[in-house]
């Protein structure tokens, strides 16, 4: 990276930017890490809740074993350490969602330790991003402010539904590498099924360290804002902390270390009243639960149960199918669409599949806000498309029309081709009577062309295609035209 | 160790006790001896003894993946001061 890209530029000089990011992504698991209550999104409100999950007295905690299996595969997906013996303690803090008074979660002996992540930058470089640890932990219940003027309603649904927290060590120095961590991280545990890495339903959200320093010189004080819950919200948090800290630092205050909150509609942060008094969390280990003891023999075989990873699939997509690095990172961001790629692919020509992956399809779901999972066209139907191109039957250009319309209304290609006659005229005797018509009313560019303005080859072709209505095969108008045009 | 009025006020905030200022004196003292006890107790070497966990040797126990709890919100707000469609109706805490 440039000198000039890699700092912040003060009215004093240049900053570096410091980042480091706690990241809490829900478990995927049916029931809650400690009661049998449901996690699933969207209930009415309090039906997900047993008594464990509403602390009434009495009521004691048992670890749901597959919470434990997730957060073990996410570690070892992150090439991280296991540590066979970990601990619950007990995080004490009051708030109307946080039944107990306190959040089980683990403190001095977290179940996954350091580990790594390796994250794509868009200029075609990658940064290692150290892991610190990753601990499993309760989420809280959920707070709704907007329904009553005075009062705030409690749904205890989510509480007690299995968190990761994912720290990372302040490696980033950009929003931008920031941004690429996040995405990297879900690209994973999507992959490994872990995390639905939802961030809008709220099953991934990031808290973020931000400092500024001089170059060479040691962190300056951070401040940390909370709950972000989008990557563009992540990185424009960033921006505007950092650069609030700067204007701070240049004239002559000192940075405070405070928690804030991102405000996506004045775009600044701003601080957070209730944390103003510094928390004292008072940790202690949780008499209720033992510690976690795992077998390394288990361990072992959940490494060799991983499925392939983002990074392992991208290699083999660039071996296998001789796609360029950028188009494999792509294609490997997302497990469905990875997937989607692959059975496009079968028995078709891998680079003209991706094509229509990276550049159609993933253009329209962009523009269309609409997840692959939920688009109405299949990679089979897709497939029959790239198919009908391939066998002369359609022109690529009234191909990416019938994609347009297959994707409005999952309709299959062949139909489509058929109901609006789009079908590709390979018909010699058909085109030769365009060709006759053209050229007789273009007399003067033919003589031009004959003259030797060969450019003009273009213009009998496109207009040829314009009086089919881009049905003509273009292989076919090109054969006939060259042979017209040169007697 | 002592423990000064400040502090015997700021950990019964944080357990939200509410203590009578006239209490402070004795509950500083009170709690000041629990904690010389506890200093007594670190001048033991325990280094090479492993934290007791439990009184006797047991293991974790876990429970499946399987959704056996819920459907019960009646139940779960029964004991709430204030409730409104099934949600904890509690003063407004918003930032």
């Amino acid at each position: 990276m440039k000198e000039s890209q890699r700092y912040l530029q003060g009215n004093t000089g240049n900053w570096e930017l410091v980042v480091g990011l706690e990241v809490h992504a829900q478990v995927i698991s049916d029931a809650k890490l400690f009661s049998g209550a449901a996690t699933a999104f969207g209930a009415p409100p309090n039906t997900q809740v047993s008594l464990v999950d509403a602390a009434m007295p009495g009521m004691l905690p048992v670890i749901n074993r597959q919470c434990i299996y997730q957060v073990v595969r996410t570690g070892l997906a992150l090439g991280a350490e296991v540590n066979l013996e970990s601990v619950f303690d007990r995080k004490n803090y009051f708030y109307p969602d946080l039944p107990q008074g306190y959040q089980i979660s683990q403190y001095a002996k977290p179940i996954v330790g350091k580990g790594e992540i390796i994250v794509d930058l868009e200029d075609g470089t990658s940064r290692r991003i150290a892991i610190t640890r990753i601990h499993l932990e309760q989420d809280a219940g959920k707070s709704l402010h907007d329904q009553h003027p005075t009062k705030t309603f409690v749904d205890l649904n989510r509480s007690g539904v299995a968190l990761m927290e994912i720290v990372s060590e302040p490696d980033m120095r950009s929003a931008e590498e920031a941004g690429a961590y996040v995405r990297k991280l879900r690209s994973i545990l999507r992959h490994i099924k872990t995390c639905d890495g939802n961030m809008e339903q709220g099953s991934m959200r990031c808290d973020v360290n931000v400092s500024v320093r001089r170059p060479g010189e040691p962190y300056g004080t951070r401040c940390e804002i909370k709950n972000l819950n989008s990557v563009r919200f992540l990185m424009r948090a960033i921006q505007c902390e950092s650069a609030r800290q700067i204007e701070v630092i240049e004239n002559g205050g000192r940075v405070i270390q405070e928690t804030r909150l991102f405000d996506p509609d004045r775009v600044e942060t701003r601080l957070m009243r209730s944390k103003e008094e510094a928390h004292d969390y008072r940790y202690f280990p949780d008499p209720d639960l033992l510690p976690v003891r795992l077998e390394a023999e288990w361990v072992a075989q959940l490494k060799a149960e991983l499925p392939e990873l983002p990074n392992e699939k991208r290699a083999r997509f660039v071996q296998q199918y001789g796609l360029t690095l950028a188009d494999a990172g792509v294609l490997v961001a997302e497990p469905d669409r990875a997937d989607f790629f692959e059975s496009l692919a079968e028995g078709r020509d891998p680079k003209h599949a991706a094509n229509w992956v990276v550049g159609e399809l993933l253009g329209k779901l962009n523009k269309t806000g609409v997840e692959l999972f939920s688009a109405k066209i299949s990679a089979i139907q897709l497939g029959e498309l790239i198919d009908l191109i391939h066998d002369d039957k359609i022109s690529g250009r009234i191909a990416k029309q019938v994609f347009d319309e297959m994707f409005e209304t999952g309709k299959d290609a062949v139909r489509i081709v058929e109901e609006r006659g789009l079908a590709q005229v390979s018909d010699e005797g058909e085109l030769d009577q365009h060709i006759d018509q053209i050229l007789n009313s273009n007399s003067d560019k033919v003589a031009e062309y004959k003259a030797g303005k060969e450019k003009l080859f273009g213009f009998f072709v496109g207009q040829v295609m314009k009086a089919t209505n881009g049905k003509a095969n273009p292989k076919l108008v090109n054969r006939l035209l060259r042979g017209r045009l040169s007697n | 160790m002592a423990l000064k009025k400040e502090i015997v006020a700021q950990i019964a905030k944080l357990a939200r006790l509410e203590v009578d200022e006239s209490d402070l004196d004795l509950m500083c003292s009170e709690l000041s001896q629990i904690l010389a006890w506890v200093e007594q107790l670190e001048e033991v070497d325990i280094g090479s003894v492993p934290p007791m966990t439990s009184v006797i040797e047991m293991d974790l126990k876990f429970r499946e993946d399987v959704v056996t709890d819920g459907n019960q919100a009646d139940d779960v707000i029964a004991n709430a001061p204030e409730r409104d469609h099934h949600f904890f109706v509690v003063p407004k805490v918003i930032e």
